[in-house]
């Protein structure tokens, strides 16, 4: 019994010499999500640490937890973070809030005119900048060159859809399993809805009319959703409503597509030997169009920012201003080689002869700048974003469209059913949200 | 009187057994498998996964980015700091709904269970805001009363469960020897419910230890437990299988050697006053 009680009474002390050890320093709490070019700076922030003697704490997760832990600080000032990651479709909502510290007093030498004007402006809230971008990101097409010489086809710069189609007919192979292309299909507004909406704009399809009515009940949201399940039905891959980045990713690298339209930032992982089989056998092309003057890609950012809750907006700026720089960028040059430098924030970047050996450098720079999130689609619309609307209200509304359109693609349901039934909840969603009356 | 089992029967409850216990485990071995490989290779299919190459990569990468130790150190703190504040206060509880009931006790109890019945994000926003106004955001302090307040129900019905099968002459016995009631409680309702005090110690530990909604959701970086450690390394863009195997190993690995070591008394503790 004694033993016992020792036991409790270790366990006991155990936990008061935890307490006691957590008062720690001051430092930057800092946000952010898990790729590779964040992981990167984690690895590279000593350098900042040393040169100005603020610490830092990294707080790594997966971005839909990112998303809803950082909403959740946000939202009630919790003040857990100092600098946060956040993408193209949060800064314009939460700087209309005030929720962020503006960052329009970065220093001269920070060179705020160098960031691509396709970011700064999705990162711009009346003429306020709220975040730093870390890096850009469009999407692409991603093809295997020597699966289209073998189909006797060329892919040209910029592609229309009925190209990939053609192609994509002539790339298949199922009884190889080789799919001639490779598109998301797992229900989500930053899953297949992201490859939709910017698909949709190359149809001239909008979410919303001028006064905020839902748009899917028009002609070019049809053709959009009729060609997609088109081409995914007769030359997708099996079970592509289950398919997201990682899922094509894996197939592209196993060799099993033979197109693959998704983020940019993928052709860094599909031309590294050590992950693909294909390394040395893929070749990028603008999004494809249907002659309307859009193309159908995205822009995303992920930014830093600076919640209006932090303890040390100062240092936390401080930290913003190096981490987006350019002498950031020509550290990682220095220790991981250009091809591993944040891409799409910077016009320097795309000057530099070194970065633009990189094979898709070019590519990712016309991509970014063929995307307007202010006139992101043929018609006028009141909302910006490219593949999202920046309204509060989106997260919900574009999962369950998506979910109308995963199911379609699984079969559960007709095309005219899932854009039906997308109409009716938009609708609800925009009434109750007091949008439309 | 014992039943008659055939050999046959016996072997097809055993083929059973072992079916339905390794389709349990596979997800743990192939985690385990998978984390030996490389990103590239754990995305293959499952039998070009088990003949290529086995590396300690993912596990040097793990390592060399985060910072393990003081995740398992919040594990830890976290995990036994709750289990024992909930033992403190859920032994005299229910050793006062054991032995000395009132007409309520059996009402207090289910009102008890009900608590568990509450799906945690419906209580978010206000533990989220009690926290942030008393600064508790962060800190393991919260956690402990959190996850201690999350399991208590559990704790004190396994005490109680216990305590009930215990004679209560016994109890009076020591009464009549002149034992207080701090004394009859140490010296003698305790040495008698080891068994179950162990056990309830050991899986509340376990449910502590793998608590992932409020160890995510109310800490940042300096007390965050392993559950964080593990979440850090999920992501939609890029390839992730193998380090977030590995760190799922790490993770796991300090309490199934604890539950492996204490499989006897746990398994004797559950099945305590089973069979009459």
């Amino acid at each position: 019994m004694t033993t016992m009680i020792r036991a409790l009474l270790g366990a006991t002390a155990l936990t008061a010499a935890g307490f006691a050890a957590s008062a720690q320093d001051t430092t930057l709490t800092i946000a952010t999500v898990n790729n590779g070019d964040m992981i990167r700076m984690q690895g590279l922030a000593d350098a900042f640490t040393e040169e100005t003697g603020i610490a830092l704490e990294w707080v790594t997760l997966e971005e839909n937890v990112l998303r809803q832990r950082v909403t959740q600080d946000i939202a009630t000032n919790g003040g857990q973070f100092d600098v946060m990651t956040i993408g193209t479709y949060e800064v314009p909502i939460w700087g209309a809030q005030d929720w962020l510290v503006s960052l329009n007093d970065l220093p001269a030498e920070y060179d705020v005119d160098d960031i691509l004007p396709a970011i700064r402006g999705g990162l711009t809230v009346d003429g306020e900048l709220y975040a730093a971008p870390f890096y850009g990101e469009s999407s692409m097409v991603m093809y295997r060159t020597d699966l289209m010489e073998a189909a006797g086809l060329e892919m040209p710069d910029a592609p229309t859809w009925d190209f990939i189609k053609e192609a994509a007919a002539a790339m298949t192979d199922k009884d190889n399993e080789v799919y001639g292309i490779c598109l998301r299909g797992k229900a989500g507004w930053g899953e297949n809805m992201a490859f939709l909406t910017a698909m949709s704009n190359s149809y001239g399809a909008r979410w919303f009319d001028m006064d905020w009515n839902p748009q899917f009940d028009s002609e070019a949201w049809a053709n959009t959703l009729n060609d997609y399940l088109d081409l995914m039905n007769s030359y997708g891959p099996p079970g592509a409503s289950g398919n997201g980045f990682n899922e094509n990713l894996a197939l592209f690298q196993q060799g099993k597509c033979g197109m693959w339209i998704d983020a940019t930032v993928a052709a860094s992982f599909v031309t590294n030997p050590n992950d693909s089989t294909v390394a040395d056998k893929v070749g990028f092309a603008l999004a494809p169009d249907n002659g309307l003057g859009k193309r159908g890609n995205w822009l995303w950012a992920w930014s830093l920012a600076v919640p209006a809750g932090s303890d040390n907006p100062d240092a936390a700026k401080q930290f913003i201003a190096w981490a987006t720089s350019k002498d950031y960028t020509a550290l990682v040059a220095e220790n991981e080689g250009w091809a591993n430098v944040p891409p799409g924030t910077r016009t320097s970047l795309y000057e530099n002869p070194e970065y633009q050996e990189v094979p898709f450098a070019q590519m990712t720079l016309e991509s970014i700048n063929a995307a307007d999130p202010t006139a992101p689609t043929v018609d006028e619309v009141p909302y910006t974003g490219v593949q999202f609307v920046a309204i509060p209200e989106f997260q919900s509304i574009g999962t369950a469209v998506g979910q109308t359109f995963s199911a379609a693609l699984a079969g559960q349901m007709s095309a005219e059913d899932a854009l039906a039934q997308a109409q009716a909840l938009t609708e609800r969603e925009m009434k109750r949200a007091g949008y439309i009356e | 009187m014992a039943r008659a089992v055939t050999t046959q029967r016996k072997a097809i409850n055993t083929l059973i057994a072992w079916i339905v216990g390794l389709l349990i485990f596979f997800p743990i071995l192939w985690i385990f498998i998978l984390s030996f490989h490389s990103e590239g290779d754990a995305i293959k299919s499952p039998l070009e996964v088990i003949t290529s190459t086995w590396t300690f990569e993912s596990y040097a990468t793990v390592q060399e980015r985060s910072n393990y130790f003081r995740h398992f150190w919040n594990s830890v703190v976290i995990s036994v700091g709750s289990t024992v504040l909930g033992l403190i206060i859920a032994v005299p509880s229910a050793w006062a709904m054991a032995f000395v009931p009132g007409k309520r006790t059996k009402d207090v109890l289910m009102w008890m269970l009900s608590t568990k019945m509450l799906p945690p994000v419906g209580v978010l926003l206000p533990i989220y805001l009690i926290c942030q106004n008393l600064g508790l955001l962060d800190t393991r302090i919260a956690l402990v009363f959190i996850l201690m307040m999350i399991n208590l129900p559990i704790i004190i019905w396994m005490l109680y469960t216990y305590f009930r099968e215990i004679p209560g002459e016994i109890l009076e016995a020591a009464r009549m020897d002149g034992a207080s009631l701090r004394e009859e409680v140490i010296y003698v309702l305790l040495p008698m419910a080891v068994p179950g005090i162990a056990s309830t110690l050991l899986l509340n530990i376990i449910l502590a230890w793998n608590e992932a909604f409020w160890t995510l959701t109310l800490t940042a970086a300096k007390a965050a437990p392993l559950t964080a450690f593990i979440a850090s390394y999920s992501s939609p863009e890029g390839l992730f299988y193998a380090k977030l195997s590995a760190a799922s190993i790490m993770a796991i690995a300090p309490i199934l050697i604890m539950g492996w070591f204490s499989q006897k008394q746990l398994v004797r503790g559950l099945t305590f006053g089973a069979v009459k």
